[in-house]
């Protein structure tokens, strides 16, 4: 029986190694060749030596800031919908998800028209007495950027993973003496960690990896790193091999940040109460 | 505390619609402003809907997207049941590791590295272009599948395997043991799995700015092109009406599973 169940992972074996692993085999191929197809170690020690590592650093710091956000703006969301009557439930998992079917380079757009010097927000806040202030062409604005079209990307795992827990033993905790205070921090919070780190890599990787919010919010000021490896591609310097390096070292510093939180993640789900 | 969630809820939901109000009231803009209103009018939405290259990409996108998420979903809970049975810790390990690799990744890397691909195989066949309907297809399936893995295997792996084993014990052969017991417990999972491949189909930009070509256009592609030109508030009006039209599809699917609950 066990045997012939592993068959239905078959299609997708040959599917990841066609579509995932071969991908990555050339962008491999071409970190290390040149534009005639002989073997360079150029690409990479280009990224070493001039301003891309500042371009890479700055990315992770905006990504860091953003993630941050939208987890202390989504987990207490989280806990909020998963007390509520199961008919709210979805409408409020609705709502969050609507404005992921906007599309992101109209909403982004949307934001300029609100962050502008003269825009809604500033003549809102005039009405006020408070204000003009600058906003847009900001850190901040591409922060802001960030948030609204990652958000729901953390809420939804913490949520699924918290609907997920069994009422009775959050009864049972109650029982036993614990307070709402107690439930939250000893029940809820240890059994929703595989939420949380699946949201933090769901927002984490496209914030650092970003290219149009970037230029519309920062407005040109400053360059993340995936404005310039879409430069790259479909810009007008095209170079496939200097932009494949900049990808593969974006995506080790991912894959290595990624491996050390999920190992955080795995310890921890050990020691949850359902395993 | 009642009162202190009712606030915060209100203040998320004032920052996540905020850009959809704006983007709404712009589209009935009577000038040809985006930053504003200068009166009322439908004159964005009459020049929408006589556009036949947006129309075209709106398609093409309805298509890409159902066919993308109808394949990943089946294909990703296909292999979750398999991924979950897959006894050796270390070969299940790797298999989700790499299934994962497109999640992990960021959408730019999974969009040049399929991009590579299809440039470089282009080549190699003497093609001119690999690029268009069957390469957007394929990566759309492929940065689909993890989502789909990730909301159908936790479900599998919450069931008590003891059940299956009980429906087997009284009779059942494996396969109805899995449609009669497993599959309705998974189901929500499989629902979850295609609704995400559907809306990340539907709205994703960058993967399909690396791996589209000129012969298939789609409506985020479409989109780009023109907010490099110049924005009009036509787009406004055109997103508006997806708006309209998803609110509703979601509206009726929610009424008819709640009546469809209350007659059970």
């Amino acid at each position: 029986m066990s045997n012939r169940r592993n068959l239905a992972a078959y299609p997708h074996i040959v599917w990841s190694a066609l579509f995932i692993v071969a991908p990555m085999l050339f962008v491999l191929y071409y970190t290390f060749t040149d534009g005639a197809g002989d073997p360079t170690l150029e690409n990479i020690t280009r990224i070493g030596t001039s301003n891309y590592l500042l371009i890479f650093l700055n990315s992770l710091c905006m990504a860091l800031i953003a993630t941050v956000i939208c987890l202390v703006i989504a987990y207490p969301l989280a806990y909020i919908f998963s007390r509520m009557r199961a008919d709210t439930q979805s409408i409020m998992m609705v709502l969050i998800m609507l404005p992921l079917w906007m599309n992101f380079l109209i909403t982004t757009y949307s934001w300029m028209t609100l962050l502008e010097d003269t825009g809604i927000i500033n003549t809102l806040l005039g009405y006020i007495g408070i204000g003009p202030l600058h906003m847009i062409n900001t850190p901040g604005a591409v922060i802001t950027g960030m948030v609204f079209c990652f958000l729901p990307y953390m809420v939804m795992p913490i949520y699924s993973v918290m609907a997920g827990i069994d009422p009775r033993i959050i009864e049972a905790a109650k029982d036993l003496g614990c307070s709402d205070r107690d439930v939250l921090f000893r029940v809820v919070m240890p059994m929703s960690i595989s939420g949380v780190i699946s949201g933090i890599t769901m927002v984490f990787v496209p914030s650092i990896s970003t290219f149009y919010i970037s230029q519309k919010l920062g407005g040109g000021t400053f360059q993340l790193i995936g404005d310039t490896i879409e430069s790259y591609f479909t810009g007008t310097a095209i170079n496939f091999h200097f932009g494949a390096a900049l990808s593969m070292v974006l995506m080790i510093m991912i894959l290595i940040s990624m491996g050390v939180m999920n190992r955080f993640g795995d310890e921890n789900e050990e020691r949850g109460l359902l395993k | 505390m009642k009162k202190l969630s009712k606030l915060y809820l209100a203040i998320v939901f004032i920052f996540l619609y905020s850009p959809i109000v704006v983007m709404i009231l712009i589209s009935f803009n009577a000038g040809e402003s985006t930053a504003h209103m200068t009166g009322l009018s439908l004159r964005w939405y009459r020049q929408m809907l006589s556009d036949d290259i947006t129309l075209n990409a709106f398609r093409n996108t309805l298509v890409l997207s159902s066919v993308s998420a109808l394949v990943s979903t089946l294909l990703g809970t296909l292999a979750s049941v398999g991924i979950s049975r897959i006894r050796k810790r270390r070969i299940r390990n790797a298999v989700k590791n790499v299934t994962n690799l497109p999640m992990v990744n960021p959408d730019i890397v999974t969009g040049i590295s399929l991009m590579l691909l299809f440039v470089f195989t282009a080549q190699a066949l003497g093609r001119e272009s690999a690029l268009g309907f069957g390469s957007l297809l394929i990566a759309h399936i492929t940065f689909s599948l993890p989502y789909v893995i990730m909301s159908v295997l936790p479900k599998i792996n919450q069931l008590d395997r003891s059940v299956p084993e009980a429906a087997m014990d009284l009779g059942c052969t494996p396969m109805q043991s899995f449609f009669k017991v497993e599959l309705p417990f998974i189901s929500p999972g499989i629902v979850t799995g295609l609704i995400m491949a559907f809306t990340l189909s539907f709205d994703d930009f960058v993967i399909s700015n690396f791996t589209s070509g000129a012969s298939f256009e789609t409506l985020t592609i479409h989109i780009y092109a023109m907010i490099k030109k110049s924005v009009k508030p036509g787009i406004y009006a055109l997103s508006t009406l997806i708006f309209i039209v998803v609110m509703t599809l979601i509206l009726v699917y929610n009424l008819l599973s709640s009546r469809d609950r209350r007659e059970r």
